[in-house]
């Protein structure tokens, strides 16, 4: 039989550019907003309070009713299920709020007009009569005002904190506060609901969590989940800020879409859209922390108090997480470190790339700091010396042993590639000048674990159909926002059937192909759905090759895979010919594909166990100018060292690690949140919330996967999550920034700099190191 | 509806449409004459993503009424291929793989287009302050600096 030889099928771990990318760059790739909207589609706007917590005395709508174009207007008693969007089941997350209001922006009813236009200058019109109640608008007001924990703390203990610290020669102590983020995803908030037959609702909705969206729509409904169909083709950027945060857009709209029979759109304004949805928690460190005179950690305790906002939404785990981070890549003999997950009057804190990781390793990475300042060490020093071992030392405060330790390794070979020890004595040297520029330099290692610590979460299914002509439809549970998930399972269809990306045609994500699946978060988007993917594509392979032995009486397991074929022994047969003829033979051409990680486990009481399948690492060297008068900085070069395990794509991998770079640098330097003492938020709009741009990224910026790094574990073609973890590579700007400030007292002061490190940060430490610290 | 009658060009073609006063050229080219490319960002000139060329000149089009492009020229993302061939420019995105969620991609293009045309030959340095106007959240930009920096030189015809 002929063969056509297709271009070499070998399609993983090549760098492919993103599966849409061609639409993207000819304004062709449609988001939510850009879908074809049925006839006489409504739109809906929401009504935000204007208080921070207060009684509703009295709510007066009529205005907004009496406003052109209105159709409808919809308050908590609108809700024909339940007025609960709460991910996590407590029950303190109102669609709309009732007799209270709990923070400066909750939505508290919805307009539903003929034209966007109208039902926002409509929202505008309600007059409210609040009766102020009193606020915590943050960490240090909710600690003082005695406020409620959202949701249980953790503890994670090992060793005797108490004989570490006493026997350790140097004990010292600090806090340190860490600000949030907003995400920013460049396509805000956006839902489309189209009413079906009976009970039905189809939802188009820009989320991370397709699975949740549905079941909270259902919840908000009051129907079966079955009867809820929820669509995301792509997002414009996702970032964590559209797991939960979705589903209050799409209950609005699929609300609205059932009141009023029509399809139904929410988009809210930018300004809304940050002031409304939730943002990366802010937090405060508290730790002690004893040492050697080597800088070798004896014993640490430490707090991380989170500000959760008004309810928990995933402020748990997220603080969890920031727990699970605190030690990095290092080992902590003895340790005690507690989570505080406090309530505010503020929006309700979600997850954002890293979930907590970065503000926990951040917390850890200041306290390395610290012990370097007060030794006198070069910091670098003081983490070699705290690493975590191979073999011995090697176990987590949350009892797990790392197993697949590659620091050292890795933090060398950027020593070496990035001349680090070289540059650091040029920078010292630069800065005994005492000029008005100072510089900085530093190294710092990222290890992250990855998986759900909400073990059921690491699940993933897919569906795959191959039809008659030979193509493929390839779906599966997670959700395209730009980080190239779709190509890398693409690429793993391809590359199991032995086919060209041309062949495997990627679909929509939709909870009526794959169902009850886990949101695309903690970096495990392609572990586990390109695993799911594969597990279908090996069940029709099996079918195919048990078809094809039959046919010629030799054994399935010599059938393979290739070029576009199905060989056996000597046989080449083309792989639309052989489709074709297996339906004729009524063999089944589709497949749900399952996965599960193995392995993994978390006993939340007790603080102990496996919660994460592997880790991966990275770590990086930045270099900075700060000025001295001004407190005006620039990143001048950074190098980057990331594993990636065998990557899957390394284009796609690449850009994960620069832009998660640019992210976590934006997050630590320029992004920062202000309310003012109303708790209303300042910086809604990006006039006023600054991040990155094309002209402050670092001057020189190498970046790198560590090409010898393989999976140990045995993922999906040994590749390892990149999503997350690149964004903590970012530490090493803050502590560069904090060596050139260090630099005016003659590095003998850690200069304790809060994050975001702002300019202004930058000047007010200069001035009180220059004031308080030695002189030089 | 009453509206004010607008003829304009866009991407070469004469365009006639009616919107209300208060209409934002973003709106008009979005929901009146379905050129999706264009994308509202922020809504207030601060992210770039909604980029057009009117008359030659980048303009956020969530900052230009419908009614000011009387008589003017009007490029979207749209007309910037022709036919199949894409420009230099879009080429090198694909390329470079300069772009993740893409919804910045557009307003990214037609700002590089408006500044090679302005400055055909830019030093890096140039590349980053002018595209400065546009936000991307995902790629951390470096890639967008390469592609457009490659397009440049294709765009010279230099030697790549």
């Amino acid at each position: 039989m002929n063969v056509t030889v297709k271009t070499p099928a070998t399609v993983v771990h090549r760098p492919t550019a993103h599966d849409s990318a061609a639409k993207h760059v000819s304004g062709n790739a449609d988001y939510v907003d850009d879908l074809k909207s049925p006839d006489g589609t409504l739109h809906a706007y929401l009504g935000l309070s204007q208080r921070a917590h207060a009684k509703v005395k009295r709510l007066d709508l009529s205005k907004v009713w009496q406003a052109p174009g209105v159709v409808a207007v919809l308050t908590s008693a609108d809700v024909p299920g339940v007025n609960d969007i709460s991910p996590v089941g407590k029950h303190d997350d109102p669609i709309f709020s009732d007799s209270e209001v709990q923070f400066f922006g909750q939505p508290m009813f919805a307009v539903v007009a003929h034209t966007r236009d109208q039902a926002r200058r409509a929202a505008k019109l309600a007059e409210v009569d609040y009766e102020d109640l009193p606020a915590a608008l943050s960490i240090d007001e909710a600690i003082a005002a005695g406020s409620e924990l959202v949701t249980e703390p953790l503890t994670l203990k090992r060793g005797d904190v108490e004989a570490g610290m006493k026997g350790a020669p140097h004990v010292l102590s600090g806090e340190m506060v860490i600000g949030g983020q907003e995400h920013f995803y460049l396509e805000g908030h956006v839902a489309m609901a189209i009413p079906g037959e009976d009970e039905d609702v189809t939802v188009f909705s820009s989320t991370q969590h397709p699975s949740e969206v549905q079941h909270m729509v259902a919840h908000a409904l009051g129907v079966k989940s079955a009867s809820v169909t929820v669509n995301i083709r792509r997002m414009g950027g996702g970032f964590g800020g559209k797991e939960t945060q979705a589903n209050l857009f799409a209950a609005v709209a699929a609300i609205a879409a059932k009141h009023t029979g029509q399809a139904v759109k929410i988009r809210p304004d930018r300004d809304d859209d940050m002031t409304a949805t939730g943002k990366r928690h802010d937090f405060k460190a508290t730790y002690k922390v004893g040492f050697d005179d080597n800088g070798k950690i004896h014993a640490v305790d430490a707090t991380f108090a989170a500000n959760a906002g008004f309810s928990a939404d995933l402020s748990g785990p997220v603080s969890d997480r920031a727990l699970f981070h605190a030690d990095n890549a290092y080992f902590f003999p003895a340790v005690h470190l507690n989570s505080l997950p406090l309530k505010t009057n503020t929006v309700s804190n979600t997850a954002f790339r890293g979930f907590g990781g970065p503000q926990g390793l951040i917390g850890g990475e200041r306290m390395i700091e610290e012990i370097a300042y007060a030794l006198g060490m070069d910091p670098l020093d003081v983490r070699k010396a705290n690493f975590y071992g191979i073999g011995e030392r090697n176990v987590t405060p949350y009892h797990q042993e790392v197993t697949d330790n590659i620091v050292a390794r890795l933090v060398e070979d950027l020593e070496q590639s990035s001349d680090y020890r070289a540059r650091r004595q040029t920078i010292i040297d630069f800065n005994a000048r005492g000029g008005v520029i100072r510089k900085g330099i530093a190294l710092t290692p990222v290890k992250f674990g990855i998986s759900f610590t909400a073990t059921w979460y690491n699940q993933a299914g897919a569906l795959v159909h191959v039809y008659r002509d030979g193509s493929v439809h390839l779906n599966h549970g997670g959700t395209e926002m730009g980080q190239g998930l779709n190509i890398k399972v693409a690429q793993v269809v391809a590359d199991e059937f032995g086919l060209t990306l041309d062949d495997v045609k990627i679909t929509a994500t939709n909870t009526d192909k794959v169902p009850n699946t886990s949101a695309t978060a903690a970096s495990s988007g392609s572990d586990l759905n390109a695993m799911a993917a594969a597990d279908a594509c090996r069940q029709i392979k099996s079918r195919l090759a048990e078809y094809v032995a039959e046919k010629y009486g030799e054994p399935a397991s010599d059938v393979t895979f290739e070029n576009g074929a199905v060989m056996l022994r000597n046989h080449h047969l083309d792989w639309q010919t052989i489709v074709s003829e297996a339906y004729m033979a009524r063999i089944h051409l589709s497949a749900a594909g399952y996965y599960k990680t193995p392995g993994i486990h978390w006993d939340r009481n007790k603080g102990q166990g496996r919660p994460f399948y592997y880790f991966a690492y990275g770590a990086s060297v930045s270099e900075v100018s700060i000025d001295t008068l001004t407190g005006e900085y620039q990143v001048d070069r950074v190098d980057i060292l990331h594993d990636v395990g065998k990557s899957l794509n390394p284009a796609v991998d690449l850009g994960q690690v620069e832009g998660g770079f640019i992210q976590g640098m934006g997050w630590l330097t320029t992004e920062e949140l202000k309310w003012n003492d109303k708790g209303m938020l300042t910086t809604h709009a990006p006039s006023t919330y600054k991040i990155p741009l094309a002209s402050d990224v670092p001057r020189v910026f190498n970046v790198r996967l560590a090409e010898w790094s393989e999976n140990v574990e045995r993922t999906i073609r040994r590749s390892k999550a990149v999503g997350e973890p690149p964004l903590m590579l970012a530490v090493s700007v803050v502590e560069a920034l904090s060596m050139a400030v260090a630099s005016v007292a003659n590095y003998k002061v850690c200069p304790r700099l809060n994050t975001p490190v702002t300019p202004e940060r930058v000047l007010m430490a200069v001035t009180r190191l220059s004031a308080e610290g030695p002189s030089e | 509806m009453n509206g004010i009658a607008v003829s304009t060009a866009i991407n070469g073609d004469d365009i006639e449409f009616l919107c209300r006063p208060e209409e934002t050229l973003l709106t008009v080219l979005r929901d009146r004459l379905g050129l999706m490319g264009a994308k509202e960002g922020c809504g207030t000139g601060d992210c770039g993503a909604c980029s057009v060329r009117v008359d030659g000149r980048l303009v956020c089009s969530c900052l230009v009424l419908g009614a000011e492009v009387q008589g003017q020229v009007v490029e979207t993302i749209e007309g910037m291929a022709s036919g199949d061939s894409l420009h230099p420019l879009q080429e090198k995105f694909l390329e470079h793989a300069a772009l993740q969620c893409g919804i910045c991609t557009p307003g990214f293009l037609m700002a590089a287009k408006d500044l090679l045309e302005r400055n055909p030959d830019p030093s890096e340095e140039e590349i980053r302050f002018g595209l400065a106007g546009n936000l991307c959240r995902c790629t951390g930009y470096d890639k967008i600096v390469r592609a457009v920096q490659d397009a440049a030189q294709v765009m010279r015809g230099d030697a790549a």
